[in-house]
């Protein structure tokens, strides 16, 4: 079949069964106008905020705010953002923090997952409680800034990805996918004298591909926005990452940051265009990823749900 | 039951007596851990499984850590805790003087706490709602959606906000509805003035509820979609066949098969009740006032990080903690009453 004609089938709406009736005009106009609403609900706001951190100065000074239709574009924005300064630096921070961190979280969590995951194992209740009671209560701010504070964490980028690295609803996804292959595979291979941890790599991995990319999916985004820790465990202000001078920029008013400030009160740039740039800039690895991950999002979301 | 020839691909009916005594060969020698659980000696279970205790063993300390840990930290809340008295602030502890309950006689008393209370209970109320039946509603109109293609676009777009940063929402919701912002600007020009949703404080609760639904609505409607796929299609056929029409099916057939997951998404967000807007709150507090935006979470951080009243802001977190348990354990126990499942059962 070429793909002409797939991509046909595949937006042909599939037969009715036959004692459903055949929905009417009025109702299907109804429907579809209201799914385009929300779709458009979604993508409006979104195209703003791109279309004005491509508009060239005048454009947004003519127009006196946000940019809907686009008369002109320029990288200006960006070329300013990215040669250097407080936004590259908080970018490279912001990657590092989420490469390591979804690294870090993921190795424990899939460890952890396996070796919770065979029923009558030394300790496996014991452990397992003790995992999923933490679900139930939250230490409480003040005692976890103390702590992370006694560690002599704070003002280092451990303080970002230690106290959160482990998701417990994330391990339990990861264990009921373990526990959904099939045991006559590992047990196998357990026979032919593979230890655990060469199942683990060689059968129950590869097997899990799809929850794997969407746990890491999680991770990463966890790492990406949050900005809380780094607000109250981090001093210095060169050591922030993206969100945070996001928050600094956009809500604190606070002008920009060193360096962009020359740029724009020299009237070179619009304050505007480059808080949308940055906007943009926070938003372009998320919108990128997820799309790819999501066709696997139900069997993620589904495995955890169904046995918790 | 016999397998049909054409569940075999090769059309070969299985012989059912021979594939028996196979499984009954197999079985002791690979006996299931329960049976042997109880009769190996923990030496030698030790032994077998001490790999998967020792992968286990990382997360688990992590969470003592940064879980458990803290918790034995609350014990500041019963204290006039100086972390300057000693060097490290744990050690700081137990150099600190006792003053017993002093500290939630004081929060008793104070009326920002119960303002925080307040508004607290409040969003709580407006986002279930608000919030909690839109993706219910999403979720039946995407089921309805025949065309696959229609329908991966479609949840691929409404998933993508739930990915957003806090930040980037506010940054979002801020420029369209702000007083800078475009609807602003376009009433401007048409002689209007003083349009500021961001800045009004008696609107912020509305506002936070909007931008929950714009970021997480999408997203929440996921778990139902799978609960409607698992729905079996023999049941909407026998109930057309009655005469049921389509909203009779959908009342009759849709939503029964729903109840068990809306039980428990409800439990869920009844236990994280007090946690509610804190990330929204925090973000808006500077443009909205702090009468406004105050909930129990914002109030422990500006009590304890920003004024360093630790001993003080331990002890709301703390109420806020006792409480959290209760509801979670209260609207378990609701669910079961109900006759169903909710997130554990005894």
């Amino acid at each position: 079949m070429s793909l002409n004609t797939q991509l046909i089938r595949s937006l042909q709406a599939p037969p009715r069964p036959v004692w459903e009736e055949p929905p009417s005009r009025a109702g299907l106009t109804a429907k579809s106008g209201f799914l385009l609403l929300c779709c458009l609900g979604v993508l409006v706001p979104l195209w703003i905020v791109i279309v004005t951190s491509l508009s060239p100065k005048p454009v947004i000074d003519r127009v006196g705010g946000l940019v809907v239709v686009p008369r002109g574009i320029t990288f200006v924005n960006y070329k300013e953002l990215l040669g250097g300064g407080q936004v590259s630096r908080a970018i490279m921070v912001s990657v590092g923090v989420t490469l390591v961190g979804t690294l870090f979280s993921m190795t424990v969590s899939v460890l952890a997952a396996y070796g919770l995951s065979r029923r009558g194992s030394l300790g496996h209740r014991f452990f397992l409680v003790t995992v999923m009671a933490t679900m139930f209560f939250g230490a409480g701010l003040i005692p976890t800034y103390l702590l992370v504070q006694s560690l002599g964490l704070t003002d280092t980028y451990l303080s970002l990805i230690l106290p959160s690295a482990v998701s417990v609803f994330n391990i339990l996804v990861l264990r009921a996918f373990f526990m959904g292959i099939s045991p006559e595979l590992t047990e196998s291979a357990r026979l032919d004298g593979a230890g655990d941890l060469r199942i683990l790599l060689t059968i129950v991995m590869p097997l899990s591909r799809a929850v794997l990319a969407v746990i890491s999916l999680f991770y990463a985004v966890g790492y990406w926005s949050a900005w809380f820790n780094a607000s109250i465990y981090l001093s210095d202000q060169r050591m922030l990452p993206l969100q945070n001078v996001l928050i600094q920029l956009v809500m604190r008013h606070t002008q920009a940051p060193t360096g962009l400030q020359e740029a724009v009160r020299t009237g070179q740039l619009s304050p505007l265009g480059v808080q949308m740039a940055v906007t943009v800039l926070a938003l372009i690895p998320v919108a990128v990823a997820s799309p790819f991950v999501q066709r696997h999002f139900k069997k993620g979301m589904l495995t955890g749900a169904v046995k918790g | 039951m016999p397998l049909t020839a054409g569940s075999r691909p090769d059309g070969v009916r299985p012989a059912t007596p021979v594939e028996e005594p196979e499984a009954a060969l197999t079985r002791p020698a690979l006996p299931t851990k329960k049976q042997t659980s109880g009769k190996i000696p923990w030496r030698v279970r030790l032994r077998r499984d001490r790999v998967l205790i020792l992968i286990t063993l990382p997360a688990v300390l992590l969470l003592l850590l940064f879980n458990y840990v803290p918790l034995l930290g609350n014990v500041v809340a019963f204290q006039d805790y100086d972390p300057y008295v000693s060097s490290n602030g744990i050690t700081a502890i137990f150099h600190s003087p006792w003053v017993g309950m002093e500290q939630f006689s004081r929060l008793v008393n104070d009326p920002l706490f119960w303002g925080a209370v307040k508004n607290t209970l409040v969003l709580f109320a407006l986002q279930l709602v608000l919030f909690f039946p839109v993706p219910i509603a999403l979720a039946l109109l995407i089921n309805s959606v025949v065309r696959p293609r229609v329908r991966a676009v479609a949840q691929a777009i409404m998933y993508l906000p739930h990915f957003f940063s806090w930040v980037l929402v506010i940054t979002v919701f801020q420029q369209i509805f702000g007083g800078a912002g475009i609807i602003a600007q376009t009433l401007q020009d048409h002689g209007w003035s003083g349009f500021d949703l961001m800045t009004n404080s008696g609107f912020f609760k509305f506002l936070v509820t909007g931008q929950a639904v714009w970021k997480d609505a999408g997203w929440g409607i996921i778990v139902f979609l799978a609960a409607l796929a698992a729905v079996p299609t023999d049941l909407y056929e026998a109930a057309a066949m009655d005469g049921a029409g389509r909203w009779r099916r959908t009342w009759h057939v849709t939503l029964p098969a729903l109840r068990p997951v809306i039980a428990l998404l409800l439990v869920l967000r009844v236990g994280d009740a007090l946690s509610v807007g804190f990330e929204q709150f925090l973000l808006q507090r500077d443009a909205v006032g702090t009468g406004a935006s105050e909930v129990l979470d914002t109030y422990v951080w500006s009590m304890g990080i920003q004024n360093g009243d630790f001993s003080y802001a331990a002890a709301a977190g703390l109420v806020k903690g006792v409480i959290g348990i209760c509801l979670v354990l209260g609207a378990n126990k609701f669910a079961h009453l109900l006759g169903e499942q909710g997130v554990y059962q005894k």
